[in-house]
């Protein structure tokens, strides 16, 4: 007996992509056979392990290695920003040393990526943190600054107004209410 | 490994105010695909239906007819499927009280009618880069308020 088959190929490509896709916790589209476009940010282990699989079934991903250093860049801030025992050098030197390029060049690429500079995604990133401080850890002011190494109070509400056009106490008290608000609604 | 457009829904019924937004947004560097509605009842129309993608961001005019800016905010925020949408209120109104009560409601950024185009652009391009910072770097949203 013999068989003769038709196969759709794009159709096969994507149940293939979207089975395997489907193991990892991530939300994607799969805009065409060469195309897929995750919905949320992928961190580096996870981009491995996609890219690891893919390549078992002869895909090859035609990446972007800019975006992989844009992203260790990034990850290299948090670590900063987020870890107190983290070297006391300037951040500029920092990345340079840790991403073995210069800092002219990785501050290039990071704008062109990114429509941000290095210097706003640390105070967006600090903003953040402070954010998170002041709504879940009862910190005070003072103790944030201290802690953030910002160099007084008053560097850090300025900087806090400048990055949200609010000041953190106003902040902390929209937040307070909208807790509040929202646990009305659910009783 | 990112996405590289940002979906904007425009509600407002004022046709020079569309215009201008839809002009300032195709000038931005980060690459927008935006959609307008004219009322609060257009906006939630489209919302709910399930054919439709949902945007990244709805910039809402407080003052619409048939449903308000308010009223289209609490509709959005009572609804889980809408929870990853970013929420920009814009209003010529600068009072402290409408202000504070809009990001009580949830919304995430609250903008000042600007009064020239050359300010519009400005305005629209830090909230768009903003929140793209937010949509690659896995900000937390619950935390994302702006006052522009």
């Amino acid at each position: 007996m013999k068989l003769f088959l038709k196969t759709d190929t794009s159709f096969l490509i994507k149940k293939i992509l979207e089975e395997k896709l489907d193991t990892f916790n991530v939300k994607y589209n799969i805009i065409n056979t060469n195309e897929i476009l995750f919905l949320e940010e992928i961190d580096t282990i996870t981009y491995e392990k996609i890219s690891a699989l893919l390549t078992e079934y002869g895909f090859e991903i035609i990446e972007n290695q800019k975006n992989i250093i844009v992203q260790k860049i990034k990850e290299t801030i948090i670590e900063m920003i987020f870890n107190e025992n983290a070297p006391s050098v300037k951040s500029s030197v920092y990345l340079a040393e840790k991403l073995n390029h210069s800092y002219g060049y990785l501050s290039n690429l990071f704008s062109e990526v990114t429509y941000t500079s290095i210097e706003n995604f640390i105070i967006i990133q600090k903003i953040e943190y402070v954010k998170k401080l002041i709504t879940h850890h009862n910190l005070t002011l003072t103790e944030i600054a201290f802690k953030l190494n910002y160099s007084s109070v008053a560097h850090l509400s300025s900087q806090f107004k400048n990055t949200t056009g609010i000041t953190p106490s106003a902040f902390q008290r929209i937040l307070k209410k909208r807790n509040e608000f929202s646990s009305q609604n659910i009783n | 490994m990112q996405k590289d457009f940002i979906l904007i829904t425009l509600a407002d019924d004022d046709e020079d105010d569309r215009m201008f937004f839809t002009d300032a947004f195709d000038e931005l560097k980060i690459n927008t695909v935006v959609n307008t509605v004219n009322d609060g009842v257009a906006l939630m129309n489209f919302l709910n239906d399930p054919e439709s993608i949902l945007p990244n961001i709805i910039f809402l005019d407080l003052n619409m007819p048939l449903k308000s800016g308010i009223e289209c905010l609490k509709e959005i925020k009572n609804e889980p499927r809408f929870k990853d949408i970013v929420i920009a209120i814009y209003s010529t109104s600068s009072s402290e009280e409408d202000i504070e009560n809009t990001f009580v409601l949830g919304a995430n950024i609250y903008i000042k009618k600007p009064s020239n185009f050359g300010k519009l652009k400005e305005v629209l391009s830090e909230v768009v880069t903003l929140n793209w910072q937010y949509i690659t770097s896995g900000l937390n949203k619950d935390n994302f308020l702006l006052r522009m």
